[in-house]
């Protein structure tokens, strides 16, 4: 129960932060996806199902605010939340090389695909452009922003996970 | 045991390809449902407009303040000339104003006897602050603090420092969605307002990178609009009033077909630096209404 609403609340911030904080900080007008790396982060500490949990409802979220259509974003997302979960397998809380890597692989296939559906189906060709224009910054940006943001995630999935496992010997 | 449904304790889990494949599925319902209907839009859009809105509320303002204060410390010298010019100025419009105002007496006396109403009455206007802006990085809307509780509807027309900025694409209770004219997926229509002829103007995210948005379908056979010229909306357009300001002509091409032009614009609008934005609570009247009067 404690764990769903600290994601609840993880999502609602990190939402926050891409959509009315980091619009002032804007680098070569991008902003970096926090969304993105909360699922994608959730995936590998925790899963397939926490990561689509988290892809989804942040998802949901950008759409209900910022998308044409419900359901879009949502899908996206909860596709980068499963195929993170798949690599829970091979993670190690010690290693930061793992997460950073998946987490700018995550938002490169996310530009991409947002780019692929939202651009060339309506006939934008430039595809270099929009490469070194958008995907690109937005992906630098949100290495950075991942340095900073990724230890603060795996504390508090730490911190929960010490607690599930007091409550669980408790009940044994 | 099943496949799909294993025991794990007490507790049915679903393996997380399954739930994949329903998530998949729910979301292209979803997408296929709210393309073409807005069944959800009512309550999902009260729900977040009370959690997450006053928060960004908050923020901007929080963001506003410090901002603020940093370039007060920058522009205090600069704002001491301007005033003194400003005070100048101020001097020398007064004595024009007078003189405005003598014709304006005379003018409207003219118009009594013409028996002209005023052309474009003042449309009504409601202000509104900028809380967030599109995350996604592609588009370009943001979501003002206004909602239908203040009487904002979709298709209302949005405008900032007397250029067109965009119109109200979504609304909940206490905030609305606005796509902006500079949005990759906007089209507008437009007119040259020196000769009437139409254009549309779509927003370019490559483009926009010099500052410019594209134009296109200009039928100007007599070659006379030339650059610089001001842009407006059109007439027929059946979302935008006639004659907002758009912005002026940058650059002109003859198209490949020798019928039509197209080029570039630079909107009136300043979108880098848009913090406060007037929402026209007028809607453009469409045939269906004009029909039934």
């Amino acid at each position: 129960m404690l764990r769903k609403i600290v994601m609840a609340l993880m999502i609602f911030i990190s939402f926050l932060l891409e959509s009315a904080v980091f619009c002032h900080f804007e680098l070569a007008n991008v902003v970096p996806k926090f969304t993105i790396i909360l699922t994608s982060a959730f995936g590998f500490m925790r899963g397939e199902e926490d990561g689509m949990a988290i892809g989804f409802f942040s998802g949901l979220l950008c759409d209900i605010y910022f998308g044409d259509v419900l359901g879009f974003y949502a899908l996206i997302l909860t596709y980068i939340g499963f195929i993170n979960g798949k690599f829970s397998r091979i993670f190690y809380p010690e290693d930061i090389k793992l997460p950073i890597a998946l987490i700018v692989v995550s938002d490169l296939s996310y530009g991409v695909l947002c780019y692929i559906l939202l651009f060339l189906l309506r006939g934008r060709f430039n595809f270099p452009y929009y490469f070194a224009s958008i995907i690109l910054p937005e992906a630098l940006y949100t290495i950075v922003v991942t340095v900073f943001v990724y230890p603060v995630i795996l504390k508090i999935n730490q911190l929960l996970e010490v607690r599930e496992k007091r409550s669980a010997q408790k009940f044994v | 045991m099943s496949p799909i449904v294993k025991r794990k304790g007490e507790r049915f889990t679903l393996p997380s390809k399954y739930l994949l494949f329903i998530l998949t599925i729910l979301c292209i319902f979803l997408m296929l449902l709210t393309f073409g209907t807005n069944v959800f839009n009512k309550p999902l859009n009260s729900a977040v407009g009370y959690v997450v809105v006053p928060f960004q509320q908050g923020i901007s303002k929080a963001g506003e303040w410090l901002s603020g204060r940093s370039e007060e410390l920058v522009q205090i010298r600069a704002l001491l000339d301007e005033n003194a010019r400003l005070k100048e100025e101020v001097a020398t419009l007064t004595e024009e104003n007078t003189l405005l105002q003598q014709d304006k007496y005379e003018l409207n006396e003219l118009r009594e006897l013409l028996e002209l109403d005023e052309q474009y009455s003042e449309f009504e206007k409601t202000g509104a602050r900028i809380i967030s802006r599109d995350s996604g990085n592609w588009y370009s809307s943001f979501i003002i603090d206004k909602g239908s509780e203040d009487g904002i509807v979709e298709d209302m027309n949005v405008i900032a420092g007397g250029g067109l900025v965009g119109r109200v694409t979504a609304t909940g209770p206490n905030w609305s969605r606005v796509t902006s004219i500079i949005s990759d997926n906007s089209n507008v229509s437009a007119m040259t307002l020196a000769t009437g002829d139409n254009l549309i103007v779509s927003g370019d995210l490559h483009a926009m990178t010099d500052g410019v948005i594209s134009f296109s379908k200009l039928v100007d056979s007599k070659n006379v609009v030339v650059e610089g010229d001001k842009i407006v909306t059109s007439d027929i357009s059946d979302k935008y009033l006639p004659n907002i300001l758009i912005g002026y002509i940058h650059t002109i091409n003859i198209d490949n077909n020798n019928l039509t032009k197209s080029g570039y614009i630079t909107p009136a609008v300043d979108f880098e630096h848009l913090s406060e934005v007037l929402i026209i609570t007028d809607l453009k009247q469409v045939v269906a209404e004009e029909e039934e009067e």
